[in-house]
């Protein structure tokens, strides 16, 4: 194993190889998968900004300028709102109300700025009130207005049909559709490793019935099949069972790739001298899979785990864009973009499209994540 | 053939499974067929006595267990008889109509682009690790991989109509919608169908990519290739002839999981573009529970992916003979 520049970078005092060297030698698995990972910068910043995500879904309500759902007809698809950053005194951003008109032409609302009308932009302002985390109560927001509502005066990304603010309801989809990656990978996970891990440790028969599953599920084209079965679910359940049967319909196909990657590992550990050891000296059948084996490879089922999160995010976007999946008072980026469905939309009012924004970085970063965590999952190997 | 009479019984059980499910989901919806029948009858003023539906819900089999009702449901589907579409009053096969065909012509025109698109480009990569193009066809290629091809369509639709004013969704020119089939509306669809081709395309492309990129690169490391050039063969003759051969089996063996992607992709690509083929058809007929058009349209794109995964795999025997003698690689 050849002394990696950073490591040496490290140890002010390991100016000799050999101290170097040695530490190398001692480490646990976990640190050389750390060290391994760090070399990866692009999968780093996929992690830091994925950590950024989901900060953004817990802190939503105190981010969000507006509630998700506060519609209101006078403000129908308002373009984004420029932030004036400077005025006569100097650095002070503001903002200027608005006033909605019909177009005598098109009949289009069109919305001029009213100079007269200056709201300036303070930080830890109060607005609505909410509860962080479900549980503190609290109306502090980290942007506001002085002067008027914030709810009813500040729309950064403009609004929809409905007149609610696309930026405040952009923060609330990411606690949606970030939670249901994460909840589905969960269920998938458990699938594939008991699956999977009965299918490599027991071979045979079984492992035969298990693989040809595995293929048959893989061939089958899943989007119809999605939406069938999400158009079936019952019109009057509630937003949250709505949520967990979508999560678990996403996840029906999804554990096929854990599997293999379970069964792989399984398949290369079964013949290795310390799981033989660990029969010999009489642990029973969990105690050898649990203690011994599992943890030794852990770390691939974090990678594949990661890997396939983002195929979930866009299961449940692309149903949801379709109509089939969460409905609303539920929002989520799939929601979002219902609206843009059609070129109208698209051509007249294209910030309804920002939601699509967050989908692409989200399964980018999480691609770029799971493919530095799988090179790091094996600390070993070269 | 042993390696093909499996993948003919995967083909078998992939079939069942999409049949099991699409004869779920025309069952789901509370109330039979009859029930829906005679709404239908009802809202044209045709009164329906009890005796009358019980006697139509035995002549339909309504009555008989479940399993019956599926296999005479799967009898019917696979001799053509795909019943009743309740919201066109019509039979789903008329419904259905060119729509199939069109959505057999979309998936093969991607999958040509697929391959068109990612054998130069992967061998390109490979032979030229590391160049400028290497580092170009990897951005894209990740790019491709992760935008969700629906986006993609979103996103090109905004441009076209932002930047040249058009608008790309449709596979015909207005004049053509409605015309008979002719030389001039082929040639009409050939001119449409290569965005969406190229949008449904791209992730598998991006795959495709670093697959042969990978296989090549391997294969180029082997001594035969090293003694090959030190004999003076000319580079690509040398390339084309021995290391891209051998790195094509793999590259077959893909494209049976792709086809299933594409066609997949096609649905909701298709309600995004609106083309005329069975995307947006079985997105209203969900919406409306309309189970039977659902249904059938269902089954006949999981059929469709069976039987597009089975010619791929043939191709696979004949280009691969290891599978030929022994059955697996």
């Amino acid at each position: 194993m050849t002394v990696r520049p950073e490591t040496v970078e490290e140890l002010p005092a390991a100016t000799e190889m050999g101290v170097v060297e040695e530490r190398f030698e001692v480490a646990t698995p976990r640190q050389l998968i750390w060290w391994r990972f760090r070399r990866h910068r692009l999968a780093v910043a996929s992690g830091i900004i994925l950590i950024g995500f989901y900060l953004a879904a817990m802190f939503a309500p105190f981010l969000a300028t507006s509630e998700p759902t506060k519609a209101e007809a006078q403000r129908s698809l308002m373009p984004p709102m420029p932030i004036h950053w400077f005025d006569d005194s100097g650095f002070n951003p503001h903002v200027f109300g608005t006033a909605g008109k019909r177009d005598p032409k098109t009949f289009k609302r069109v919305y001029v700025e009213d100079p007269n009308k200056k709201y300036e932009i303070h930080f830890f302002a109060r607005g609505f009130a909410y509860k962080l985390f479900w549980l503190i109560p609290s109306n502090i927001h980290l942007i506001g207005i002085e002067g008027a509502r914030t709810d009813e005066a500040l729309f950064l990304l403009g609004t929809d049909v409905q007149g609610r603010d696309v930026y405040s309801r952009l923060l609330f989809a990411t606690q949606v559709s970030m939670s249901i990656g994460l909840v589905g990978v969960m269920i998938s996970l458990t699938l594939g490793v008991v699956l999977g891990g009965i299918s490599g440790f027991f071979g045979g028969f079984v492992d035969t019935v298990i693989q040809r599953v595995i293929e048959i599920l893989r061939s089958i084209p899943t989007i119809p099949l999605w939406m069938g079965l999400a158009a079936s679910l019952p019109r009057e359940w509630s937003v949250l069972q709505i949520y967990f049967a979508i999560t678990v319909l996403v996840s029906i196909f999804g554990w096929t790739e854990l599997a293999r990657v379970v069964r792989g590992r399984f398949l290369a550990l079964r013949e290795e001298d310390f799981v033989t050891a660990a029969r010999l000296s009489g642990a029973s059948r969990p105690r050898t899979i649990f203690r011994h084996m599992v943890p030794s490879f852990s770390s691939h089922i974090i990678a594949a785990s990661t890997l396939a999160i983002p195929e979930m995010i866009i299961a449940e976007t692309a149903l949801s864009f379709l109509g089939l999946g969460l409905r609303p008072p539920a929002v989520s980026y799939g929601v979002m973009l219902q609206s843009a469905q059609n070129i109208q939309t698209v051509a007249t009012t294209p910030w309804l499209m920002v939601a699509a924004v967050p989908v692409i970085v989200a399964v980018l970063a999480f691609n770029f994540l799971g493919d530095g965590l799988r090179d790091a999952a094996d600390p070993y190997s070269q | 053939m042993g390696y093909f009479l499996r993948r003919l019984l995967i083909a078998i059980g992939t079939l069942a499974v999409v049949s099991v499910v699409a004869f779920a989901i025309i069952q789901l919806p509370p109330g039979d067929f009859v029930d829906a029948y005679v709404g239908v009858l009802e809202s044209m003023g045709d009164m329906v006595t009890e005796d009358r539906e019980l006697a139509m819900r035995q002549q339909y089999g309504l009555l008989e267990p479940m399993y019956v009702q599926y296999f005479a449901w799967a009898r019917d589907f696979f001799s053509g008889d795909f019943g009743l579409s309740m919201e066109y009053k019509r039979p789903v096969r008329e419904v259905i109509g060119d729509r199939l065909w069109l959505t057999v012509a979309v998936a093969a025109a991607s999958v040509a682009f697929v391959w068109l698109m990612a054998l130069p480009v992967g061998i390109y990569s490979a032979v030229r690790q590391y160049s400028f193009g290497d580092y170009a066809f990897t951005f894209i290629g990740f790019l491709g991989l992760a935008v969700p091809n629906f986006l993609l369509a979103l996103v090109v639709m905004y441009f076209s109509f932002r930047y040249f004013g058009t608008n790309v969704g449709g596979l015909f020119s207005p004049e053509y919608v409605d015309a008979p089939w002719s030389f001039a509306k082929v040639r009409d669809l050939l001119a449409h169908i290569w965005i969406p081709a190229i949008i449904l395309g791209t992730g598998g492309t991006a795959a495709l990519i670093r697959i042969m990129r990978a296989n090549l690169l391997d294969e180029l490391r082997k001594p035969y290739v090293v003694a090959a050039k030190a004999r003076g063969l000319s580079e690509w003759g040398l390339i084309l002839k021995y290391p891209v051969r051998v790195a094509l089996n793999p590259f077959a063996s893909t494209i049976g999981y792709i086809f299933p992607y594409i066609v997949s992709g096609s649905i909701i690509v298709s309600v995004v573009l609106s083309l005329p083929t069975v995307g947006p058809l079985l997105l209203r007929a969900l919406l409306a529970q309309d189970m039977y058009l659902a249904g059938t349209i269902i089954m006949m794109i999981g059929t469709m992916t069976v039987i597009g995964t089975l010619i791929s795999d043939v191709i696979l025997v004949l280009v691969d003979p290891r599978i030929r003698f022994t059955g697996h690689r």
